[in-house]
């Protein structure tokens, strides 16, 4: 009878002094590299902030004198500056997310993360690698766009920025995992700027971001009904309304009848554990890694 | 009653991608401590062979067990075991050497002076330790070959797997790389498993096995296969070659072939049954060569065909 394999090759580990990573530390080194590589393509820096910056610039002139958001009774109008520009920080959260998963496509079949799926590790924590590297590039992206704001009249605390910081981290979290479930799937980069068009953008297009959640009447046409209901339901709403409620506390976030703070934490929280948890599904489910 | 512990020991595997078959029942053994090739053409399947092998991909059916762990249940056991050097590269080109072997260690859990000491080690023997500053973008081809197979090496694998390692590289690198290979095995007593369709790079290994079109055709040590074949190789070229062939298989007793258009049969002596050839068909031969064995002709041997046809080809993964 043909013996076992397992039975014959003494198991020579100690001499060999294998060991086991903690999934938590690689995914820490991971995350590094995700900065590190960032650091090191000053290009990247100039395509997820330049284009939001440039739009948000050319949009707020434009729009300047078409845009009114009339704000209750004290009378003070808002500019289209002010509107968009929390809109405009998600977009920049938008983009540094997908920039940074991008490179998955090609990294997984003919680059550096080919030697991490063969290494002894749980396939969560070279997600959460990938995705807290790419999360913290957006926080620190959107918190430099965020200096902008200081030509705007908003007026910014510590424990205010504190909740911004926290809000533009989970936004960026979810928004990764987005990208990176996506990204895993994809045969090309060509198939992910596809998506981009027409999922990505008008994801973000949806939220709030460029224009305001349409009020509904009795003369309301089916697309106006339509356009509501996805506004209503796109997670990304609850973010950039979070955000406006943030930055400008007083008279436009009443204008715009925004949900409750409370509830924008909470749908953008739920959205992000989900993305993620679809993210680790997508990568560990998966054995498309081969040709 | 087989009792040698196998490195690697596959049995009845069969991989499909869609209708098409890239693995057809495979089984095969390879011994600890050996240097073992798997010769094929592009799309024969040992692409397919080596990323089952990495863990990369899922069986779908028959067994294999690395270095006595199974897969895919103890994929983890298996991937602390083995060290992979792919063929596209897996270094992080913005990263330098240094760097690049940190990253590699943290995926392992290599730190401290492990770390320093391994890296130390690797860097002096594959001739890297004034590189560890540069970016890998920088380094030549050969170099960024050898940061590879450090990255490798750093978890002290017994079992090396390689695919297509020399391709891009030139034959002084070449060199270097199948030294630093022998000194693996010999030294380190580390099996060393690897994908090549070069011929005269398998010849290097202990053990080749040939695939064609999913299908394990040959495995033995290069001499003994060289030897199969029963002699010297003639191969003629001329006009009519169905009915040549049939003439000379007639004439001399032996089993000729055609391939590719030519005429092609061992014999023992190959010198004396070229000259008696010439003699008897010069009106019909354009040309005649004489060759001693060569694994191409076990190839050729095996398959019916030439190492490099449009069969092969079309089915490239």
């Amino acid at each position: 009878m043909m013996q076992r394999p397992e039975d014959t090759i003494p198991d020579r580990g100690e001499s060999h002094g294998w060991t086991t990573a903690c999934p938590w530390r690689a995914s820490i080194t991971l995350a590094w590299r995700e900065i590190l590589r960032f650091l090191r393509q000053g290009s990247r820096v100039v395509g997820a902030i330049g284009q939001p910056v440039i739009f948000w610039i050319f949009f707020s002139a434009g729009f300047d004198r078409n845009f009114r958001l009339e704000a209750g009774s004290e009378g003070q109008g808002a500019s289209f500056a002010e509107y968009y520009f929390p809109g405009t920080l998600v977009l920049i959260l938008l983009f540094t997310a997908i920039f940074s998963t991008i490179s998955l496509i090609e990294d997984r079949r003919e680059g550096f993360l080919q030697s991490v799926l063969v290494a002894p590790l749980p396939r969560w924590s070279m997600v959460l690698g990938k995705i807290a590297g790419g999360a913290v590039l957006a926080v620190i992206q959107g918190g430099l766009f965020l200096l902008l704001a200081l030509t705007l009249p908003v007026e910014f605390t510590f424990w205010k920025l504190m909740q911004i910081a926290a809000l533009m981290l989970l936004a960026s979290l979810g928004l990764t995992s987005l990208g990176f479930a996506i990204a895993w799937r994809m045969e090309s980069t060509q198939g992910f700027h596809a998506i981009m068009t027409v999922f990505l953008m008008p994801l973000w297009l949806l939220s709030g971001a460029f224009f305001p959640v349409p009020s509904l009447s009795a003369d309301s046409t089916w697309l106006q009904i339509g356009l509501y209901g996805i506004m209503q339901v796109n997670p990304l709403t609850y973010t950039v309304a979070g955000m406006h409620q943030l930055l400008y506390d007083g008279p436009l976030s009443s204008a715009l009848d925004l949900p409750p703070m409370v509830f924008c934490w909470l749908v953008t929280i739920v959205a992000t554990v989900l993305m993620f948890s679809i993210a680790c599904w997508t990568a560990t489910g998966s054995s498309r890694a081969g040709p | 009653m087989n009792t040698t512990p196998s490195a690697i020991d596959i049995r009845d595997l069969t991989h499909r991608y869609g209708l098409r078959v890239a693995l057809a029942d495979l089984t095969l053994q390879i011994e600890p401590g050996e240097m073992f090739a798997i010769l094929g053409p592009n799309g024969c399947g040992k692409t397919t062979l080596f990323r089952l092998l990495s863990t990369l991909m899922r069986l779908q059916s028959g067994s294999v067990y690395v270095l006595g762990k199974q897969l895919p249940q103890q994929s983890d056991e298996v991937r602390r075991r083995i060290g992979v050097v792919f063929q596209s590269p897996s270094l992080d080109r913005k990263l330098t050497v240094g760097e690049n072997l940190r990253f590699q260690a943290a995926l392992y859990g290599i730190r401290g002076r492990a770390l320093v000491q391994r890296q130390q080690e690797l860097l002096d023997h594959l001739g890297l330790a004034d590189r560890i500053h540069e970016r890998t973008e920088h380094l030549s081809g050969g170099l960024r070959r050898r940061v590879e197979l450090a990255k490798g090496m750093l978890h002290r694998p017994s079992l090396l797997l390689l695919d297509e390692p020399s391709t891009g590289l030139d034959p002084g690198a070449r060199t270097d790389l199948w030294r630093y290979l022998e000194w693996l095995r010999d030294e380190h007593q580390v099996t060393v498993v690897l994908t090549t369709h070069l011929l005269d790079e398998a010849e290097r290994a202990d053990r080749i096995a040939i695939f064609s079109q999913g299908r394990l055709v040959a495995l033995d040590h290069p001499e003994a296969l060289k030897a199969s074949i029963g002699g010297d190789s003639i191969t003629i070229r001329g006009q009519d070659p169905a009915t040549l062939r049939q003439a000379i298989a007639d004439r001399f007793q032996v089993t000729a072939k055609v391939i590719d258009g030519h005429v092609r049969f061992e014999h023992p002596d190959g010198a004396q049954i070229l000259a008696r050839v010439m003699e008897a068909f010069s009106d019909r031969i354009q040309s005649i060569t004489l060759g001693r064995p060569s694994l191409e002709d076990v190839f050729i041997d095996k398959t019916g065909h030439r190492f490099w046809s449009h069969g092969e080809d079309d089915a490239a993964t």
